[in-house]
Order: C-alpha cells, then structure tokens, then sequence
C-alpha cells in the first residue's frame, strides 16, 4: 500500500504533548515539512524557547539547544557565527519574544543574523497559565487582565513584525495564520522561502504566525480558530512586511 | 603588556576565536583588543546589546563546539547569572572574565574583590559550581587563560577568572605559551548539523522530571569531586616558621608580599597562603599550615568587607584565631595598614 501521509523526517516519533487544537504542533509540522523539502534537516540546527515549546528540542529531529526565556535569538547568533553553513531557526511563544527576549530579537535583525525566527503568536502565555502578553489584544481578558486589557494601563498590543520590518537587518518578514487550510498551506510557502532567504544568505528572516492557545483562552478548539480569524487578523494583518530582493 | 590586554591576547593563543561582551569599565582593553585581533585570526567579535546577550550567544557558540569566552565587570557580572546557570546546566565550557569592580549597585570603577561570594558560591540559581581562578601577576594571567580553557574543555563546566581593576591595567613583562595546552577529544556532544553518525545532539539544561533532575546534578557533582581533586591550587610562600598566616589571592596577595618583606626586616615572621583556584578552595592547605605549632594566628586580607575570610575560618576550623582585615569600595588596602594588623594580632597572640 502506497502511503499517502507520513510523518515528516525532520520531526521525531515523540509524542507532542500540547493540548487539544493546540496551533503548536501543526507550525511544527509545517516547519518540518519545509527542511525536508529543502533537503537541509542535516544541516539544520534549531534552537527552542521557553514557553509551551519548550520541548522543541524532543520534536525536530535536527541538533538542537534549548535557550533560556527570550534568549533564543542570542543563541542562534552564536550558533550561527560558528556554524555560518549551517541553516539556524529558533521558535519561539510571543511572551519569549515580545517580552522578555524583546532586545534579542531586535539586535539579531537589526545585525541582520542569518538565522530564521519562527514566532508563534497566541496573545496569551501559554505555558504559565494564561497570563496576559504584548500581543494580547485590547479587552482581551488574561489571568493578569482580568479585566480586561485596557490601552491606558497595559498599552496596546505590539505588532512585532511592524516593527521589524524596519529594521535594514531583516531581509524577510512575514506574518501568517493557521485557522483553516489555504493559510496553513500559505504558512507553509512562507517559512519555507524565509529558509530559503537565510540559505542564500541574505539576512535575518521571521515568520510570524497567528496561533490559538484553546486552553488559555477559554474556548473550543473550533471556536478558537473562529475567534483568531475574527479578533486577531484585523489587528494583526496577514502579509508580507519586508523583503529585499 | 597590560593585564586586561595579556588576558585577550592569551586567549587568542589558546585557540579562542569568539568574543561576546559588552562595555563596562574597568576591561574595556578586553573587548577592543578583541575586537582587532579575532578577525586577523578568522575569528568572531560581537559587541552584544547586553551582557545578557553576550552569556547567551556564548551558550550558542559553546553548544555549537567553539571555544568561546566573555568578559565583564560586577554589574555586568550579575546580569549574566541566568546564562552562567544554564551553562553549567547543560555542561557547556565556556571562559567568563571578571574584572572586578566595587560595588554594590553601581558601585564605582576602582578595584574591589567584592565578587567572591558571587564567583565561588553561585551567583546563578541551582546546584552547580564555577571553576574560580585567581591569578596575581600578569604572567598567571596568561598561564591561567590556556589553563582556564583547558580546565572548561576537560570537564564541560564554565570557569571563571577572577581579577581586579588593578591586574587589568597593570603592566607587566609576559611570555606567552609557557603552559602547554592539554589534549582533549572532540566535542561530538555540540550540535554542528546531524548526519546520523552519532546521537543527535541536544543541547539542554531542562529536565521535567525530578528524579532526571537529580541524577543529572549528582553526575554534575561528580565532576566536581574530580575537579576538587585535580584541581585545587594554592601557593605558601614564607609559611615554614611563620607565625603569622595571611591568606589572600590576587592583587592583594601581591600587596601583601611587600608587607612581607617589611615585616622580615624588623623580625616579624609573615607566611602567605594564596589560593589560585578560589573553587575549589584549598582548604586543606591552609587546615595544615593552621595546625602547625609555630603559626599563632591565620588573619585573611581582602578588598571586601570579609568574604574568602568565611571560607578561611571554615578551613582553619577553631585551630587558631581566623581574623580578617580588609578595605572595600575601591580603596585598596596599603602595606603598612596590613602590618600594623599583623602587629596588634601577633601582641595578642604572645600575650
Ligand atoms: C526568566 C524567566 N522568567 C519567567 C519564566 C516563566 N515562563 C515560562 S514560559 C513563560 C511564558 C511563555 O509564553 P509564550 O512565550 O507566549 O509561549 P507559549 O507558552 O504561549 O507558547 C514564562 C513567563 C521563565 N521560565 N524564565
Ligand atoms: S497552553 Fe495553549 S499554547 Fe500551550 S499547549 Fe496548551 S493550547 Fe497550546
């Protein structure tokens, strides 16, 4: 019998452990899929955050280091600097990346690394239990916005790859969504060309990805891909934000 | 050569080729040098947005197999306690340079040995150790650099120098390569791409576990029982009939060699014990020469208001008086100051 879906090579056969409808595990695969069809799990050396990811390390079956919170961008730039060859990622939650690592990410695009950050934002803390993050949006209610976010006392949301894209350092932006087929297909298109971007060397490139946290959020896993596609992409438009030819 | 120089240049001979850092007064020679040196050797500078970054690229650079050090000054020294944990976590070498300034807070630029308690007792969180080496001329500077990368590479920990302000900006006639760097087998743990022909490389410090977590600390702590022994270094200069024991490292320790001379001249016999690895402390050194009859008092001298005095009295463990003296802030303790210490204890003592 000819198999028509298999598990990709540059995942492991560990059991994910994130939750039910959990957007996490298909990036994973989506970012698995694009070394394999690029042929460079070999030569691929990720590094995984701290947040609900954490155990990234368990899942790409590629060499990996595990960072601490929001450093993984500083990690990858050592990594990078000794491996020049070597085709370097980091993945990591919005809580790691717009919060604590906030400086990390900005100087590694700003030194242009040729390193691809994978960004998953679900505008929440996942891992803690639901805390409120850069990303969560305006009334959205965390277990530290109870209330509510309000612009006055949190300020608004941070639009990472906004930001970013005007860095000159970053040579590939883009911002993605996972609610329904045609954009996690699309999602696909894009972490793989941001791969491509850092094989022919041309600077720093991420890829951010609109995600749901079901647990966190208090909703359905269908329901979840409902409110992401309601609440979150108008605040957070899909796109591209920055490319250098 | 200038200490903080001679630190940079030693560890280019030592086969370091990646710098992390970022400014901070007083080792700024450090990075600059660096800075001009690395890419004349193929190698790679990154003034990082912080000391926060600069640990952290060092834990990249160490888990993708390079040899790799950083360097900084107390404030800085603090920030990078979080990556200093994980490293030793997840046994990666690594070389961390402090040139230590007064402090707390922001403390002052002028030289301190303030930092003891955070170099040799943690700093960072959890159960592990930092290798501490001390050196006291600018000669061990570099000795002590090849070593200190040897030391690193040998048991997968990181190790640190600890020097001062005034061992940075000193200046001092050095031979370079007098310590023969060790053999050590390749790095086949670090991830440099997986091709299947060893297990795939992970370079981590979580285990969820709490048993993992335990067998992977006692392994860890196994080390250290091998660096305790290999390792531990200590020089007794003067002790055979001393009556008195100063123990002190670093500059202190040069400052108190003068106090020993003076001290000779009007008859007063002075001994120094100077620990060269800070941990592992050598206590059994200075236990033994406690327990000599003809020493009467062991008294301790540091730029700190007592630090290495505690571990010192541990040592000495009630076999004679355990006193300290010390100035702190930056101010750095003169020779006459000391012996008018030595003198007051030693009437005490025959009284
Ligand atoms: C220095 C430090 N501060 C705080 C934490 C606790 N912590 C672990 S994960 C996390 C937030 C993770 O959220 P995010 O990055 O959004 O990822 P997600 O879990 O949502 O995927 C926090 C605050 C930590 N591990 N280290
Ligand atoms: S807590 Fe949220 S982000 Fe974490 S695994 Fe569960 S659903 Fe996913």
């Amino acid at each position: 019998m000819k198999k028509v879906f298999k598990r990709p090579e540059s995942l492991t056969d560990k059991p994910m452990h994130y939750c039910p409808g959990c957007t996490h595990g298909i990036v994973h695969r989506l970012v698995a899929e694009a070394l394999d069809e690029l042929n460079i799990r070999q030569d691929t050396i990720g590094v995984a955050p701290v947040g609900c990811a954490v155990f990234a390390y368990d899942y790409f079956n590629c060499d990996m280091q595990e960072a601490a919170h929001g450093r993984a961008p500083a990690v990858a730039t050592g990594i990078k600097r000794v491996h020049p060859d070597k085709v370097v990622f980091t993945y990591q939650g919005d809580g790691d990346l717009a919060s604590i690592g906030a400086a990390e990410i900005v100087h590694a695009a700003n030194r242009g690394e040729k390193i691809t950050a994978i960004f998953i934002n679900n505008a929440i803390y996942g891992m803690t239990g639901g805390q409120m993050a850069p990303t969560t949006l305006l009334d959205q209610v965390t277990a530290t916005s109870p209330y509510g976010r309000k612009a006055e006392t949190e300020g608004y949301p941070i639009r990472i790859s906004e930001m970013l894209s005007t860095l000159e350092g970053a040579a590939y932006i883009e911002r993605v969504s996972v609610h329904d087929i045609k954009h996690i297909n699309h999602a696909k298109k894009a972490i793989r060309k941001a791969f491509e971007y850092q094989l022919q060397g041309r600077g720093f490139t991420m890829v951010e990805v609109l995600s749901t946290c079901p647990t966190n959020w208090g909703l359905t896993p269908l329901e979840s891909l409902k409110w992401l596609k309601d609440n979150m992409i108008p605040y957070y438009p899909l796109g591209v934000k920055r490319e250098v030819e | 050569m200038k200490g903080n120089e001679a630190i940079a240049e030693a560890a280019i001979q030592a086969g370091c080729r990646y710098f992390f850092g970022y400014p901070i007064t007083p080792q700024n020679e450090i990075p600059a040098y660096m800075a001009k040196r690395l890419p004349q050797v193929g190698g790679t500078f990154i003034q990082a947005e912080s000391e926060i970054s600069a640990i952290n690229m060092v834990y990249g650079a160490a888990g993708a197999g390079a040899r790799v050090m950083t360097s900084s000054s107390s404030p800085g020294i603090s920030l990078k306690q979080e990556g200093i944990s994980y490293i030793a976590g997840a046994e990666l070498p690594c070389l961390i340079v402090n040139i230590v300034r007064g402090g707390p807070g922001l403390g002052g630029i002028q030289p301190a040995q303030s930092d003891y308690f955070q170099a040799v007792k943690g700093g960072g969180h959890g159960d592990y150790r930092l290798v501490v080496l001390a050196p006291s001329t600018i000669q061990e500077v570099v000795d002590l650099v090849q070593e200190g990368f040897d030391i690193a590479d040998r048991y997968r920990n990181p190790v640190m120098i600890l020097g001062d302000g005034m061992l940075g900006q000193m200046m001092e006639p050095v031979e370079f390569g007098k310590r023969k760097p060790a053999e050590l087998p390749p790095k086949e743990w670090a991830t440099a791409g997986w091709k299947g022909d060893r297990p795939r490389a992970v370079i981590n410090s979580l285990f969820i576990d709490p048993q993992a977590l335990e067998d992977h600390v006692k392994k860890i702590y196994k080390k250290y029982k091998a660096i305790r022994i290999n390792e531990t270094r200590a020089e007794c200069f003067n002790c055979e009939d001393a009556e008195i024991i100063v123990a002190a490292y670093g500059t202190t320790a040069r400052i108190v060699r003068s106090v020993i001379e003076i001290a000779s001249k009007e008859g007063i016999k002075v001994g120094l014990i100077r620990p060269i690895t800070l941990w592992p402390f050598p206590a059994e050194t200075i236990r033994s020469w406690a327990e000599k009859d003809h020493v009467k008092a062991v008294l301790t001298v540091e730029m700190s208001m007592g630090q290495m005095a505690e571990d010192v009295t541990l040592a000495v463990g009630g076999r004679k008086p355990s006193l300290f003296y010390g100035r702190t802030g930056g101010m750095v303790p003169a020779p006459l100051e000391i012996l008018a210490e030595i003198k007051k204890i030693r009437e005490g003592a025959l009284k």
